[in-house]
């Protein structure tokens, strides 16, 4: 109602004064609603019952072919000009719009229905269903505790208790977070630190340890510790890292356990899992005293500050005891390598643009088969200068490719409508052997610039790999416009978090992954779905069915459009160019509305060249649409010389057959109405041939709906040529008795016959040679589908990558987060880090802002424990 | 199976989220049926070998007969052919084709000689045929009244718009209206077999049951069907004829049954022709019922053509070819025949169809050993290569 209101406001012409304050008293509803302000309910439905005739109409006529048969119909309606009835266009005009209209309201309604839905939306208690956390605790062997212990206190993560008994965890890397929150599931809950304690649930009971030292990660250790001192006054040193480094430093007594952890470690690994070795050493206080004290004096040393810890640390991290070793699953979601290796055979090119910083990303490079460790380079551009970027992408592209052009070859063309749109578009380069690239979002900032951005494009589509970091939702967007404008390709964005929203909104296909990280995403996409993986089902199957089906809908609608119009053309030549028509009034009114309506749409909902497993089986089915072929220019151009051999045939066969010729009777055959019921007869025997020569699936709806509209046609027909209709109606069914006395003709059977035969052989003929001289992969797909058995679903066997790195532990840790736990720092405000959304990676690691209420425990972390 | 893996994993991301009320929102899961999940039963054919080559052979074996069939059929057909037009001045039409020389007080007849040199055996048909004149054009074709030639006594008085400007003549409706009616083929044909001892007897003709049944008992009707003692000369009072006519419709034939929009002359000319040049039934010749002689014997006969003379006295100042005595078509370069015709199951004679099953048939059986020289040379390399990853 506020829209009418203000709509009316306008039209009073009352002037609208900047608002410059509002009175509103806090929780007094009825003293705010005096006021009138807007509300703030969602709305974002178009239409209400008053508006939704007028608005709808004209929004339907502002496409271009409504509009164009509005004119059409005002232009039948002066009978000087027209050759028809005003029904002609009329009646599928009308059917048109009422279709569409009833979709529209349908919409609508169903808009309305989520704005309800979204207005609730508001209510704090709104979280996810999923609160069964698995709650088991183990008993038992002290050693089982201190591996939880260990997990529970060796590392840098912030926990934020906002209430009581609901946990957040801030962890610098998801692997942590997945740790310690392993950990409090086994019943060492992490409950809080400061720099000098940490605070611990051990199964109930709260315990709180004094935290000595965190021996903190670096790259070159590849490991951290922490030494605490227990209520009881016990020292304890706890590490973890990766297991080739804990190895090294292990009491000689650890021997079996070490051959069996180490058992467990190839498994793992094998599986793609990241891994960690865990140790403890007791300390005695003496040694303590006089290690901190040293200590001590190292931090505070100006020079060689950084050695000298490192020694301090590599004499106290030594004769540890092999506590176990843990296993991380990856956060990838199911299948993501798997669908990435599948995309890639299709030959979709894969960006990676993520928030992430280079180590995550990288990792989940690896890990998810982009990047490979047979790839000659991986090229990583992370200079902080435009020169810096410019020198980089330059010298990665002369390595990729020595004889590369300075300037890149830039095709200009027209495309679009009337060739209106100006094109420009950079041609590929051909590389030898794979390259990846790996650009943050510093360098990506200067490479966007207008002097660079095709030097990155260049560089980038000649590597097979592109992974953009810390990359702003701005930049996501950007790089999908440049590759839009530069490449003329179809984009597709992917992405399940709110900095997405923007890249999914650039590119020509959105798809919102539905997950942890809110709607946004889903809301603005085209498509959405809970899994990365279903992208391969939304590409490889239904996008290429949905390219088919369209490419085949086209092609056969134009082709029997032009033919319909064709046979006129000939036609013109025997009528003194009146402009008569070959066909009945009706049958032009009803062709396209009823006679060939349901077939072609059943083949736009079923065709199918090859299912499903099959789509999955050969990727490379997927590429024909990436170049245009199934609908083109040229695809064009042969139908219309199809349509131009098709309406020859259906215009001289009957001409030629009824020229001169009677009944069997005697009587007349030649008449009009004869021949135009014996053309109109073959032009829709011959459509519905052709369009079964086309469908490629038929499914018991397909024949329905053939042989349905055939004898509708038949049916319709007959009626509207009988006397009642004639009697009722005379000067609208003026063929009455037409289909009696000619359709019990045996020379008018054999002519339908002959046009019939004549206009498909040639398409069989051309179609089977094609066959068999140049069959294309869909064809020799369609002949192994015949002769072979369904290939098995996508094997859901974890084939990841045979890593030559055991732990990933190194790539998904930065030094220094040590120094900030034991510095007073982090009990200031730290402002609230958002995660950044990764471009494959959807579900989101536990390191984010985020309660802990979703069950972890049987999936992610794998302890292995000594025995 | 694919959907059955998924299946294993629906519970995965899809969020059931539960309202503040409790109410639980209907999942957006599509429901996993064969027709929403798109895996509904179907067959799938390809064009292989083992169906396309013989269904090439067939098609051309089935072909090649039935073209031999239609061919002889065709060939059996007797037709007889004869120009009336008078274009030439050696024509005997040539007289009556000029308007000057004529003279509106005699009739004016011409006699055209020829001569069957094969007898025509059971009913022979007798049609005129026009050429070049386009009663497919589409303002000819629109300018009728149904209605009026359906018997309503509306339409009668009120002849609709189409027939413009055919459509009112003095102020008085035209009946019939329009410029198919106007324009009405009014030339007399007549028959004579010269017998072989000299005499000159005239053949019977029949004008009845030349329409299309549908024609003469639905879609024509004149005003007034039903009543008894129905008087046409009173029903179209108030009436005018068309223009070109010589006689108003209800003159047309004696007969009651033949008379007004029901003379099969006139439903014969209402059925427009598809193309320029066409022909139309215009009377038959029934065989003898002894039926041991042929219905026309080998010999001489003479066609008759005689122009009608009766014209209504006021007329003439107004259109210039009510001064032609005949049917006049030199204008528009158009021609007059007269044909007599035998018929067989396939219609008249129409080499057309028996060529085209004969030729069409061929090509397929050609097309066919292309095929399959194609087939045998490169097909079976192809479709066994394998597919490249």
């Amino acid at each position: 109602m506020g829209l009418v209101a203000s709509f009316f406001g306008q039209l009073c012409g009352k002037e609208k004064k900047p608002e410059e304050e509002r009175h509103l008293r806090a929780n007094d509803r009825s003293f705010n609603l005096t006021y009138r302000y807007a509300n703030n309910a969602i709305k974002t439905s178009k239409y209400n019952i008053l508006t939704f005739l007028p608005r709808n109409l004209f929004e339907q006529f502002q496409r271009l072919a409504n509009a164009y048969f509005l004119f059409l119909m005002i232009l039948q309606v002066i009978p000087q000009v027209s050759s028809l009835s005003w029904f002609t266009t009329a009646v599928p005009l009308m059917f048109v719009l009422s279709i569409t209209a009833v979709k529209d309201a349908n919409d609508d309604i169903k808009t309305e229905k989520v704005d309800f839905s979204w207005n609730q939306l508001a209510d704090p208690k709104f979280v996810f269903h999923d609160h069964s956390l698995l709650e088991t605790v183990k008993q038992g062997n002290p050693d089982a505790q201190a591996f939880f212990r260990l997990l529970a206190l060796c590392h840098t993560v912030m926990p934020d208790e906002k209430k009581e008994g609901e946990l957040y965890y801030q962890a610098q890397s998801p692997d942590e977070g997945a740790l310690v929150t392993a950990a409090r599931n086994f019943g060492f809950v992490f409950r809080s630190r400061t720099p000098e304690s940490i605070t611990v649930i051990e199964m109930g009971k709260q315990v709180i340890y004094e935290l000595l030292a965190v021996l903190d990660f670096n790259n070159v250790r590849k490991r951290m510790s922490v030494i605490v001192r227990s209520p009881e006054g016990k020292l304890t040193l706890f590490c973890k890292g990766a297991d080739t480094i804990i190895f090294e430093r292990l009491h000689p007594s650890c021997k079996k356990l070490v051959e069996v952890t180490n058992k467990h470690l190839s498994e793992y690994a094998g599986e793609g899992l990241r891994t960690l070795a865990l140790a403890y050493k007791d300390l005695d206080e003496s040694f303590m005293d006089e290690w901190k004290q040293r200590h001590h004096e190292a931090s505070t040393a100006l020079v060689e500050r950084e050695e000298k810890l490192d020694e301090l640390y590599e004499e106290i991290e030594k004769d540890l005891l092999l506590l176990g070793a843990t296993a991380v699953e990856d956060k990838l979601q199911d299948g993501v390598p798997q669908t990435i290796e599948q995309l890639a055979k299709a030959d979709i090119k894969i960006w990676v643009l993520t928030g992430d910083k280079q180590e995550t990303a990288e990792n989940i490079g690896y890990s998810c088969n982009m990047l490979r460790e047979e790839m000659k380079e991986i090229f990583i551009v992370a200079a902080n200068t435009a020169e810096g970027v410019k020198e980089e992408l330059e010298n990665a592209r002369r390595k990729m490719s020595s004889s590369s052009a300075d300037k890149p070859s830039v095709i200009k063309a027209r495309a679009g409508l009337f060739w209106l749109q100006k094109t420009e578009t950079v041609q590929d380069e051909k590389v030898d052997g794979e390259y990846g690239l790996v650009i943050n979002g510093h360098s990506l900032a200067f490479a966007l610039e207008k002097d660079l951005q095709l030097e990155l494009l260049r560089t980038a589509c000649m590597c097979q790999t592109v992974i953009c970091c810390r990359v702003t939702p701005l930049q996501k967007a950007q790089v999908v416009q440049l590759v839009k404008k530069y490449k003329q390709a179809v984009t597709l964005a992917i992405g399940d978090g709110a900095n997405d929203v923007s890249m999914i909104k650039a590119a020509h296909i959105g798809v919102g992954i539905s997950g942890q990280e809110g709607m946004q995403a889903v809301l603005s996409s085209d498509f959405s779905f809970a899994q990365f993986r279903y992208l391969q089902r939304l590409l490889l199957v239904h996008g290429r069915w949905s390219y088919l089906r369209m490419c085949k809908f086209l092609q056969y609608f134009f082709y029997k459009n032009f033919t319909f119009t064709f046979v006129h053309f000939w036609y013109a030549f025997f009528c003194g160019f009146s402009a008569q028509t070959v066909y009945d009034e009706w049958f032009i009114t009803l062709y396209n509305l009823m006679y060939t309506a349901l077939p072609v749409l059943g083949l736009s909902i079923f065709d199918q060249d090859v299912n499903d497993r099959w789509s999955f089986q050969y990727p490379q089915l997927y590429t024909p649409g990436q170049l245009n072929q199934y609908f083109s220019k040229k695809a064009f151009v042969r139908c219309m010389m199809k349509s131009c051999y098709s309406s020859l045939i259906l215009f001289f066969i009957p001409w030629a057959a009824m020229h001169d010729t009677v009944r069997d009777d005697g009587k007349d055959i030649a008449d009009y109405q004869s021949f135009a019921l014996l053309a109109q007869t073959c032009l829709l025997i011959v459509m519905s041939i052709q369009l079964s020569l086309d469908t490629h699936y038929w499914t018991a709806v397909n024949q329905f709906f053939v042989w349905g509209s055939l004898a509708g046609y038949f049916a319709i027909t007959f009626t509207m040529y009988s006397n009642g209709m004639f009697l009722i109606f005379t000067s609208a069914f003026p063929f009455i008795g037409t289909a009696r006395n000619s359709l019990n003709q045996p020379n008018v059977w054999l002519t339908i016959f002959l046009t019939s035969l004549l206009c498909i052989l040639p398409v069989v003929a051309f179609r089977f040679i094609l066959i068999q001289l140049r069959p294309t992969i869909n064809d020799k797909v369609r002949h192994k589908m015949r002769n072979e058995a369904l290939p098995a679903t996508t094997k859901h066997v974890h084939v990841r990558r045979i890593s030559t790195r055991r732990s990933g532990y190194a790539f998904s840790h930065s030094q220094g987060y040590g120094d900030l736990v034991t510095s007073r720092k982090f009990l200031l405000k730290i402002p609230v880090r958002t995660r950044p959304a990764l471009f494959t990676e959807t579900d989101s690691p536990l390191a984010q802002n985020q309660p802990q209420h979703y069950r972890t425990i049987t999936e992610e972390p794998e302890g292995s424990q000594s025995p | 199976m694919m959907a059955s893996s998924y299946n294993a994993k629906d519970e995965d991301g899809h969020i059931t989220v539960t309202g503040p009320g409790g109410g639980t929102l209907r999942s957006k899961k599509p429901e996993n049926t064969a027709f929403k999940q798109q895996r509904l039963p179907a067959w799938q054919p390809i064009l292989t070998a083992g169906t396309v080559l013989p269904a090439f052979f067939i098609i051309g074996l089935i072909f090649i007969p039935i073209g031999i069939g239609l061919y002889v059929t065709s060939n059996n057909i007797k037709e007889f052919e004869v120009d009336y037009t008078g274009v030439d001045m050696s024509s005997p039409c040539f007289n009556c084709s000029q308007n000057f020389s004529w003279n509106s007080t005699t009739p004016c007849t011409c006699t055209i000689p020829f001569f069957l040199e094969q007898p025509y055996e059971s009913n022979v048909f007798m049609y005129y045929g026009l050429s070049n004149f386009y009663q497919n054009h589409r303002r000819y074709v629109k300018s009728r009244d149904d209605s009026q030639l359906n018997g309503d006594m509306t339409s009668l008085k009120e002849p609709s718009k189409e027939c413009e400007p055919y459509a009112y003549h003095d102020n008085k409706p035209i009946a019939p209206c329009g410029a198919i009616a106007n324009s009405m083929f009014n030339d007399t044909l007549e028959l004579f077999y010269n017998d072989p001892n000299g005499t000159k007897v005239q053949i019977p003709l029949t004008n009845i049951g030349i329409a299309w049944w549908t024609d003469k008992h639905v879609k024509f009707k004149n005003p007034g069907a039903g009543e008894a003692n129905q008087n046409l000369t009173a029903v179209f009072q108030g009436t005018t004829k068309p223009l070109n006519w010589r006689r108003p419709v209800y003159e047309l034939d004696a007969a009651a049954n033949n008379d007004g929009f029901i003379n099969e002359d006139f439903i014969v000319w209402m059925r427009t022709a598809a193309l320029p040049t066409f022909r139309k039934l215009y009377r038959i010749i029934k065989s003898p019922s002894n039926g041991m002689m042929p219905t026309m014997p080998r010999g001489n006969y003479t066609l008759e053509v005689v122009y009608i003379t009766t014209m209504s006295k006021n007329l003439g100042q107004n259109l210039f070819n009510q001064l032609n005595p005949d049917y006049p078509v030199r204008s528009f370069e158009g021609r007059k025949r007269m044909i007599l015709s035998t018929i067989s199951w396939m219609g008249g004679k129409n080499p057309f169809l028996g060529i085209a099953y004969i030729t069409v048939g061929s090509v397929c059986f050609f097309l066919g050993v292309v095929l399959l020289i194609i087939h045998h040379k490169c097909g079976n390399r192809n479709n066994s290569a394998d597919i490249s990853n």
